[in-house]
């Protein structure tokens, strides 16, 4: 039954990421993109990492893109304010797509199938394992990743705070 | 400017304290002012079953009064009408008849009168202006209604019932 | 699984259901009637003796009106917003323990929908979804002040939430667990957590109030400035479901506070009662406990909201990333440092 989920669920995501390249409303594509995040939360509660699953869960559907939709619905989204493309743009952007196109295809080509997955300890997605593995073998890469989280976020509030001191 | 009559307060505002600034102190004592009415009497009347006492010199919807043997007082004079500032008052007057000495008190009386209850601002002018002291305002408030042509209360709404026997 | 299981659930899941549903309908009714009596009024009393029956008066009054679907709107979206509302209002109702397991003959039945070990991060998690109501909902209506109230309810529900997760970090370096179930039976009797979180508790309370726009931080509904907020445009039912939606936040953030911090369905001398009355009525008195501490939670929200004036908007973001931010790293740091301490010595 798990495998007939996991394709159900696969298709929806397909569609969905789909649906948010082709919608046409900026809003529509970022409530798409929504929906996309929640089928891979289904998809992390499928592997049995319910602690991915959550965080997924809060940080992407609820937090992320509550964000994006914030600054999308402060645009104001007209066919005049899109600026027009020129002719030259739409060739390099063909092209780099196909390029990306023949990379992934090659290097999927070159990764061979791997066997089924069988999860040799099944809590290893809960909270506690996890949080055991963060801490202890990883726990220079999960401290280094915070600190770059914090210089990004400094790096935020001097932009923010730019134009304030120049008047002052 | 200097101020004159020495009554002028300068309000300072100064920067809220680390008291004020952290709102709990404010709050706690709100909720206990807001928890303190819970208990306490309600002002509320239901009115259509409890009606509030009114004051004795209230005016409420007029009623035209009968004397002591029970005729109608009104000699429809029109003095009312005139000096109704609203011209809510309106009236036709006619010529009492033998057989009616017992239902009209003076010789002249109204055969229709009418106060249009949508003009009418109950000023009681017209009761101070009445020579027979036959318009009192003494009644309850005007009932609400659908149509504007059931504002308009005849003689059968305004008289008083005939004195019981 | 069994039938019987699965049975079982279903019931659990419609009587949960139908109680939120009924407990909303009837905020509505004690809302007005609290903020009468702390007005020295008396509130709705026509319909039925102390017009109890005002909830159904008022819903066949939703019911009933026309249907406006403005022109310029976005019609799907329009529809989607307040379902999208009441929808992550009751799905939140599934983690919580409503009672210690009841058993009716030999069966014995967990008044719990699902106890997943992530209860505490589900619930969080919903939370943070229900904002996506209003904001689909303003947007949809393509109205200013719709507009305006659904980037406030995102402005203020994502900087809450932030100070609400730091609040429960607190709490869950205390208990160990993120299951709602096990957070619960570590406070049997009266090892209630609000004794030792009682700043997380306050931090968490305050997030609440925010998190489920109820006053003093009603900002996206503030009729002085923002007409109706985001349910300017709506009209019938799809009005009654946003309103509906606050309520069932409500009272699930009620029961949520009650779980997390005030014992949930503990009380003091539970195993007395559990002693002399046996396995399927002692529970059920926990279940009842447990709604007291619920009512008097949502009492509290509305007392609180017929007492404070509005924030400005200046002050609630102060308020949220300058003071229970700050408050709430500290909080953490403080448990932290005290169950190192305990646990040296």
């Amino acid at each position: 039954m798990s495998t007939q989920v996991f394709y159900f669920v696969a298709t929806l995501s397909i569609l969905f990421s789909l649906m948010v390249i082709f919608a046409k409303n900026p809003i529509h594509s970022v409530l798409y993109l929504i929906l996309t995040f929640f089928t891979f939360t289904v998809h992390y509660v499928l592997l049995n990492a319910q602690f991915l699953a959550v965080v997924n869960f809060i940080v992407y559907m609820g937090a992320i893109m509550v964000l994006f939709l914030f600054v999308l619905m402060l645009l104001n989204l007209n066919k005049e304010t899109e600026p027009a493309k020129s002719p030259l743009v739409k060739i390099a952007a063909a092209i780099a797509g196909g390029c990306l196109i023949v990379t992934l295809i090659g290097s999927f080509k070159a990764v061979s199938i791997s066997n089924p997955l069988s999860l040799k300890n099944p809590g290893l997605g809960l909270v506690e394992n996890l949080g055991k593995e963060l801490f202890g073998p990883f726990l220079l890469p999960f401290e280094l990743s915070s600190l770059l989280l914090l210089a990004a976020m400094v790096g935020a509030v001097i932009l923010a705070k730019k134009d304030h001191t120049e008047e002052a | 400017m200097e101020s004159l009559s020495n009554k002028k307060k300068v309000l300072e505002q100064k920067p809220l304290t680390l008291g004020e600034r952290l709102y709990l102190p404010a709050i706690t004592k709100g909720l206990s002012i807001t928890i303190s009415h819970l208990f306490k009497k309600s002002a509320t009347v239901r009115y259509p079953e409890v009606e509030r006492e009114f004051s004795t010199n209230y005016r409420g919807l007029h009623s035209l009064k009968r004397d002591e043997e029970g005729r109608e007082r009104c000699t429809a004079c029109g003095l009312c009408a005139l000096s109704c500032p609203a011209e809510a008052i309106t009236m036709i007057a006619a010529e009492r008849k033998p057989e009616e000495k017992h239902l009209y008190r003076e010789e002249k009386y109204a055969a229709t009168y009418e106060i249009n209850m949508l003009r009418c601002i109950f000023c009681g002018l017209c009761e101070e202006a009445c020579p027979k002291e036959a318009i009192y305002l003494d009644g309850p408030i005007v009932p609400s209604d659908y149509l504007r042509k059931d504002f308009i209360y005849g003689k059968d709404k305004l008289v008083e019932k005939p004195l019981e026997k | 699984m069994d039938a019987a299981f699965v049975i079982e659930k279903f019931i659990l899941v419609a009587v949960i259901f139908g109680v939120s549903l009924l407990i909303a309908m009837y905020s509505t009714y004690a809302e007005r009637k609290v903020a009468a009596f702390l007005q020295d009024r008396l509130g709705p009393d026509r319909a039925g003796p102390f017009g109890i029956l005002q909830p159904l008066a008022d819903g066949v009054k939703m019911f009933m009106k026309e249907e406006i679907v403005p022109a310029t709107s976005n019609k799907w979206l329009f529809m989607v917003g307040p379902g999208l509302a009441m929808l992550t209002a009751c799905i939140a109702s599934a983690v919580i323990p409503w009672g210690s397991p009841i058993a009716i003959g030999d069966r014995v039945i967990p008044l719990q929908v699902t106890d997943i070990n992530v209860g505490v991060l589900y619930i969080f998690g919903v939370v943070s979804l229900g904002v996506y109501g209003v904001m689909i909902g303003g947007w949809a209506s393509n109205n200013k002040y719709s507009l305006l109230s659904a980037i406030r309810a995102a402005s203020q529900n994502i900087s809450y939430e932030i100070a609400m997760g730091l609040s429960i970090i607190a709490l869950l370096l205390m208990t160990n667990t993120l299951s709602l179930k096990e957070i619960v039976e570590q406070q049997h009797g009266w090892h209630w957590n609000v004794l030792y979180q009682p700043v997380g508790f306050l931090i968490f309370m305050i997030c609440a109030f925010a998190e489920t726009n109820r006053a003093p931080f009603d900002l996206p509904e503030c009729e002085t400035e923002l007409i109706g907020g985001y349910h300017t445009e709506y009209s019938s039912m799809k009005l009654g479901f946003y309103l509906f939606a606050e309520y069932i936040n409500m009272f699930i953030s009620s029961a949520v506070m009650a779980t997390l911090y005030w014992g949930g369905y503990n009380y003091p001398g539970m195993d007395y009662v559990a002693a002399h009355l046996g396995a399927t009525w002692a529970p059920l008195i926990g279940t009842g406990v447990f709604f007291l501490k619920i009512f008097a939670f949502i009492f509290f929200f509305m007392w609180v909201r017929w007492t404070i004036p509005r924030f400005r908007y200046d002050q609630l973001m102060n308020l949220g990333w300058k003071a229970l931010i700050p408050l709430a790293i500290a909080n953490i740091i403080v448990t932290g440092v005290v169950i190192a301490i305990i646990e040296k010595f």
